[in-house]
């Protein structure tokens, strides 16, 4: 079997599910190129109308955040408390604020 | 289709060497906390072993359960059951590789999987090694063996790992049709004529211990569960779920009118359970072992529609290679 291994690329794939919706991450396959990607996304993502746009992304393309530094990369927005509305204390008598 | 009960080896221990007891502790700790993990986090080397080995066993499954149902598309009785089996295995090869797609995660190429199965090194569920006699079987199959499927997959869908997790989520919203599909077939031909009727009974005589099997050793036997458990990779044990499959089961095979190969078959008041008689786990290990009655046949039909699409794998990678000069040579323009 080794003389025709599947050296095709891996492809990330992204649905949109409804208009007006996001893209989202489904899963992956591999592919010659985006447009067999496309439609191989179509037939194994989307065998019942689970999308309306699809994107594929060759997965070797993305770039990631490291786990390992999930905390001093998050972590100075976890401590800026003041950006969130909560953070503010308003007299109840005020409102629509 | 399905997962586990394969696996007779013990799982991979936590502590294997290479492993940092501080870095084992605080995965543990994420793990009970129901956190999910993901790709690119820290993991156990057993972890891994086991995941890559469950998920590519579950892959497997799935496309080598395309086989028996695929003997009889070409045959169904009606443009109606055609369309619903071709409809059903296409989602079973959906699933193998929406599962191909997870294993990929965990840094196993997808050719090495597909290698290791062709080359009959790995192992997949040894109920798509009985082979399918008559129509029948087509809706025993979908009510029982996707039934006993569904029992099985989802406890997986909160699986700790995230990939795993979401690819069962997406398979657990394909089986219900299975399932159902399966039943009405049974129903049909229970309410037909006699000689229908006949061939349901018969097919339920014959998948109905398969079946049971499925869901792998008992709870006593199986020495590898407590470590999967631990690492929520498995929740609930194989006893409690064939338990839930019998439960649930028995009740809508009576609505047919049919009865079970199962002289010890009884519903007991004091727990609420049906109870059933011994399962020969002779012929489950034989069957696992390779030596069932279609083994040979199915890994023959794989290697050559494998070896039957090398062709189309070569002509496009030659056509995108070819468009992709193009393409390099239109920018240079
Ligand atoms: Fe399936
Ligand atoms: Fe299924």
């Amino acid at each position: 079997m080794a003389e025709d291994r599947n050296d095709w690329p891996l492809w990330e794939v992204f649905v949109r599910s409804r208009n007006g919706l996001a893209h989202r991450h489904v899963g992956s396959l591999h592919a010659v190129d985006g447009e067999m990607a496309v439609e191989m996304a179509r037939d194994v993502y989307c065998r019942r109308a689970e999308g309306v746009s699809v994107w594929v992304a060759r997965s070797a393309d993305i770039v990631a955040s490291d786990p390992a530094r999930k905390d001093d990369m998050f972590e100075p927005m976890v401590s800026k408390i003041y950006r969130h509305p909560t953070f503010y204390e308003i007299p109840s008598e005020v409102k629509n604020i | 289709m399905y997962t586990q009960g394969l696996d007779q080896r013990p799982a991979d221990g936590a502590t294997k060497a290479g492993d940092d007891p501080a870095a084992l502790a605080a995965f543990q700790a994420r793990v009970d906390r129901e956190e999910k993990i993901e790709p690119n986090d820290w993991m156990p080397q057993g972890y891994r072993r086991t995941l890559v080995r469950q998920i590519s066993q579950h892959a497997h499954s799935e496309i080598v359960g395309m086989l028996p149902e695929g003997n009889w598309i070409t045959r169904a009785p009606s443009l109606r059951r055609k369309m619903i089996l071709l409809a059903k295995v296409q989602d079973e090869g959906g699933h193998g590789l929406y599962l191909y797609s997870a294993a990929e995660t965990l840094g196993v190429p997808r050719a090495e999987m597909v290698d290791q199965l062709l080359a009959g090194k790995a192992k997949y569920s040894s109920i798509f090694n009985y082979p399918t006699l008559t129509w029948a079987d087509i809706g025993a199959i979908g009510w029982l063996v996707d039934g006993a499927a569904i029992m099985n997959q989802v406890p997986l869908c909160r699986c700790s790992y995230g990939p795993y997790a979401r690819a069962m989520i997406r398979i657990c919203r394909e089986e219900s049709f299975h399932q159902r599909q399966g039943y009405e077939l049974m129903l049909k031909l229970a309410q037909g004529t006699s000689e229908q009727k006949r061939m349901a009974q018969d097919a339920l005589d014959r998948w109905w211990w398969p079946s049971l099997m499925m869901f792998g050793p008992s709870d006593r036997e199986s020495i590898h569960s407590s470590q999967n458990m631990a690492w929520k990779i498995k929740r609930v044990s194989n006893d409690e779920l064939r338990q839930k499959f019998v439960d649930a089961t028995v009740p809508q095979g009576h609505y047919l009118g049919l009865t079970f190969p199962d002289p010890e078959l009884r519903f007991d008041e004091a727990s609420g359970h049906w109870t059933h008689g011994p399962i020969d786990w002779s012929e489950f290990n034989r069957i696992l072992a390779g030596d069932g009655p279609c083994n040979r046949e199915r890994m023959a039909a794989r290697r050559k529609a494998h070896a039957d699409g090398a062709w189309v794998r070569e002509a496009a990678a030659a056509f995108a290679a070819k468009r992709a000069r193009r393409q390099r040579a239109e920018a240079a323009e």
